[in-house]
Formats: structure tokens, C-alpha cells, sequence
């Protein structure tokens, strides 16, 4: 392509933006969804007082958020206390660079792929994010210094380390199948046939994985409000508080496009743009966690574990070996 | 470009070492040590080798050094920044072992030197790692991993909690 470099700069900047602009927006409204769908499961009316059907809220939420006291504990490791929310959001929003949100778009002779990096190691860079979002977590609840947090700062990093093992294991077969680690050439297998049809186990597995990473109910044990107050963000208040908050929601949205990408062929899908279609299945994912949220209680500690390892990582590697048997077979 | 970044990232990652062994703190020491282990992977990148950045990050930063945090916040070490420096006779040995390394790094530096400092080698496919290790190496990989399962056995051994009718 005999392209200039500064268009396709201006292009990628562009994409930058407005990959960043989206994804912010739409974190802040789903918590907005959230509050309206769980007052609704719980026949309540939820927020419906600024602006339109409550359609203002997110924005009263972040002016409050912003002029609140941001307040340090005087016991509290300073200098951490202030990093451990950027630690957690950071990371997750990172993902996003590897996942392909559309088909390759072409704008004044320029050929645009939807999405901003196409590594071939696009799969291990997101489990590499995931194992390094641990941190947030654990720091933030260990530099509160208080008991509540600390607490929950323990229980988020076994939990998160747990689950990541059945998660990665989860996603062998998908790579099995595409015979990639690249993201794209993933939705490109599925062109045809998403893998959930060859693979229904690896994608109910995947998906218990990523509930608990993103620490929803029922996997909710670092932030259990019955018990631990609010676990490791106990002692954060105003916008850090915030940052922990929509860095929650912006895993949401990001591993809800990664099941998408993984098991529902991506953006592809018949009549709609593809577009329309990645953005569906993220939001059916989202509203898939929103809904258990309304519906299932915690777990407890013990059978978290359990769960998690006795019987995702036992069936994960047991469906990689079915599957390697079966490529063996029909190869 | 590629070498402004290389240089700034080396920098980054040998200040955050020395950073981690001058910490008292231990969970100070392992955020050090995990900055470092990130500007390493992100020099593997540099060299073309995205799969040993991606395990780099995978294994060290986020498998390892998790653990490590993991034990140092379950245990109550309550204040080791103001505990004594070690005495000379804990670290000399440290030294002079640091500095034989040091000498034979140096070595190897000057013995070189007529070779370029930043030469990305051709990116080398996922599927030629795998083919290379599991197929000419493949006994050997197999044994490592009977290695790692002897260790979680004995592991698993010494931490079974005697049965309760025979343990008191």
C-alpha cells in the first residue's frame, strides 16, 4: 500500500481515541445499566431522576465522585496506596489493544483493521495482563493497612491466581483449534462455525473463570460486603475509589469481548455489521453478569477453592486431551 | 528509536534490581523486582521475541512474584525497615561471588564488542519453538516436568497434616 505515513498515524491516533472514548463511556453506563437491571430484578424503580429516565446519572456520578475528599489513611503506605488503583485499571484496559472489534474498515484509500495491535501473541498478552492485574488488587488492600482490606487483598490474589490457571487451561482448545495465538486469525477460524458448537465445555469453564476475575457475584469474596466491608477498597474514597470501581467495569467489558472473540467468532455473524455484532455479544456478556449478579448467592471461601480447583482445572485438562485425541483422530 | 527504547528500558530494569536488593521492605522489594521483570520482557519484544516476553511476564511477574506476595502478606512481619543491616561477615560472601559475576559479564562485554550492541534477529514463529523443544528436546522437557511433579509431591507430603486420632 503506497499510503503516507501521516494519514495512516492520524488514522491509528484517531482509532486510539476513540477506542479509549468508548470504552470509558460505556463502563460508565453499564454501571448505570447495572443499578437499573438489578432495581428491576428486585422490583425497584433504580435511578431515574437526572436527565431522561435517569439517562444522566453516570455523568452525577463522576462530578461526585471528583469532589470528594480523596483521603489517605495515616497508617496507610503512602506512595502504593496512591498507585494500587491505577495498578488495577491499567491493565484491563490494556487488554483491549489485542482484541478485534470489527472487520478491517476501509476510510480514503487507507485499509483500517479494527483493532489497535495485531500480535501473534495477542492470547498470552492477555493472560500476561490478567496474572499482572493481580496486583491492584493485592496492593491496594495490603497499603491500606487496615484488617478488612488486608483481608480482602488476600483473598482477591488467591482467588485471582486460582482461576487464572482454569481460565488459561480453558483456552488451550481454542488455540488447538485455530492453530494460533493471534486474535485475529481466531476469528478468522470461526468464520464458518463459532467454536462454542466444538467446544461447549472449554466455554462454560472460560466463562466461570472470567466471572471470578472479575470479582462478581458469586465470586465476590475479596469485596464480600457481609463480612469484609468492601474488602481491599475499604479505605479508598473519591475518584480513587472510582478508579478501582470502573476498572472493575471495564474487565467487564473487556473479557465479555474476549468470550466473544474466543467462542462466538468475534465480529462476525449474518446481516448486521460486524461492528454491531462484537458490540452485541460483549453487551450479552455484561448482561449475563449482571443478571447473576441479581440472582446467585456468594460462595464461600472454601468452596471458591473447591470450585476452582478440583473440578475447572480437572475438566479443563481433561477437555484438552479430548480434543487433542480428537485433532489426532480426524486430522 | 529501537535503541533509545532499548537503553531507557535497560536503565529501567537494572536500577529497579538494584532498587529491590537495597529495600528493606519485602513488598517494596518484590514491586521492584516486578518493574524490572517488565522492562525485561518488553527487551525480549525488542528482540523479536514476543513468546519469551509473553512467559516472561506470565511466569515471573505475574506467577512467581505473585506467590512471593502472596506468603510476605500472610505473614506478619511487622517492621523490617527498621530492622539491623546485615553484618559484613552475611554479606562478603555475596560480594565476592556479585563481583566474579560482574568480572566474567565484563569479560564477555569486551570480548564482543566488535558486535553490534542492538541487532533484532529474525522473529522467530511460536510453531518453531514448539517444533524445536518438543521435538528435538522433547525427552528432555518430559523429564523436567517429572522433576516439577516429584517436587509437588514431596510438597504435598510434607505439608499433609497428620491424621487427628494419632497427632496429639
Amino acid at each position: 500500500m503506497t499510503a503516507s505515513p501521516v494519514v495512516d498515524i492520524a488514522l491509528f491516533a484517531a482509532k486510539l481515541g476513540m477506542v479509549f472514548f468508548v470504552i470509558l463511556t460505556l463502563a460508565a453506563y453499564l454501571v448505570f445499566a447495572e443499578r437499573r437491571l438489578l432495581a428491576r430484578i428486585q422490583d425497584r424503580r433504580g435511578p431515574n431522576r437526572v436527565g431522561p429516565a435517569g439517562l444522566l446519572q453516570p455523568l452525577a456520578d463522576l462530578i461526585k465522585l471528583l469532589t470528594k475528599e480523596d483521603f489517605i489513611p495515616a497508617a496507610a503506605d503512602r506512595w502504593l496506596f496512591l498507585l494500587a488503583p491505577a495498578m488495577a485499571a491499567v491493565p484491563a484496559i490494556l487488554t483491549f489493544a489485542v482484541i478485534p472489534f470489527g472487520a478491517p474498515v476501509t476510510i480514503a484509500g487507507h485499509e483500517v483493521p479494527l483493532l489497535i495491535v495485531d500480535l501473534n501473541v495477542g492470547l498470552l498478552f492477555f493472560l500476561a495482563l490478567s496474572s499482572i492485574a493481580v496486583y491492584g488488587v493485592a496492593i491496594g488492600g495490603w497499603a491500606s493497612n487496615s484488617k478488612y482490606s488486608l483481608l480482602g487483598g488476600i483473598r482477591g490474589l488467591a482467588q485471582l491466581i486460582s482461576y487464572e490457571l482454569s481460565m488459561g487451561l480453558s483456552l488451550v482448545p481454542v488455540v488447538m483449534l485455530a492453530r494460533s495465538f493471534s486474535l485475529t486469525a481466531i476469528v478468522d477460524a470461526q468464520r464458518a462455525i463459532p467454536f462454542i458448537v466444538y467446544q461447549p465445555l472449554a466455554f462454560i469453564i472460560f466463562l466461570i473463570s472470567i466471572t471470578a476475575e472479575c470479582k462478581r457475584i458469586p465470586f465476590d469474596i475479596p469485596e464480600a460486603e457481609g463480612e469484609l466491608v468492601a474488602g481491599f477498597h475499604t479505605e479508598y474514597s473519591g475518584m480513587r475509589f472510582g478508579l478501582f470501581f470502573v476498572g472493575e467495569y471495564i474487565n467487564i467489558i473487556v473479557l465479555g469481548g474476549l468470550a466473544a472473540t474466543f467462542f462466538l467468532g468475534g465480529w462476525h455473524g449474518p446481516f448486521l455489521p460486524p461492528l454491531v455484532w462484537f458490540t452485541l455479544k460483549t453487551l450479552a456478556f455484561a448482561f449475563f453478569f449482571i443478571w447473576t449478579r441479581g440472582t446467585l448467592p456468594r460462595l464461600r471461601y472454601d468452596q471458591l477453592m473447591h470450585l476452582g480447583w478440583k473440578v475447572l482445572t480437572p475438566l479443563a485438562l481433561l477437555n484438552i486431551l479430548v480434543t487433542g485425541w480428537w485433532l489426532a483422530l480426524t486430522s | 528509536m529501537e535503541q533509545t527504547i532499548f537503553y531507557i528500558l535497560a536503565a529501567v530494569a537494572v536500577i529497579a534490581t538494584i532498587l529491590a536488593i537495597g529495600e528493606k521492605h519485602p513488598v517494596h522489594a518484590i514491586l521492584y523486582l516486578v518493574t524490572s521483570l517488565f522492562s525485561m520482557a518488553v527487551i525480549f519484544y525488542l528482540l523479536a521475541a514476543p513468546l519469551v516476553a509473553a512467559f516472561e511476564v506470565i511466569l515471573y511477574a505475574g506467577a512467581i512474584m505473585v506467590l512471593f506476595l502472596f506468603v510476605i502478606m500472610m505473614l506478619d512481619l511487622g517492621h523490617p525497615e527498621q530492622g539491623l543491616s546485615p553484618h559484613w561477615r552475611e554479606w562478603l560472601p555475596a560480594l565476592l561471588l556479585s563481583a566474579v559475576s560482574i568480572a566474567s559479564l565484563a569479560a564477555v562485554i569486551v570480548s564482543r564488542h566488535a558486535a553490534s550492541p542492538f541487532s533484532a534477529p529474525p522473529g522467530l514463529a511460536i510453531r518453531e519453538v514448539a517444533r524445536r523443544l518438543f521435538q528435538e528436546h522433547g525427552l528432555a522437557v518430559e523429564l523436567i516436568s517429572l522433576q516439577l511433579l516429584f517436587a509437588l509431591v514431596g510438597a504435598l507430603y510434607l505439608g499433609k497434616q497428620p491424621k487427628k486420632g494419632n497427632s496429639k
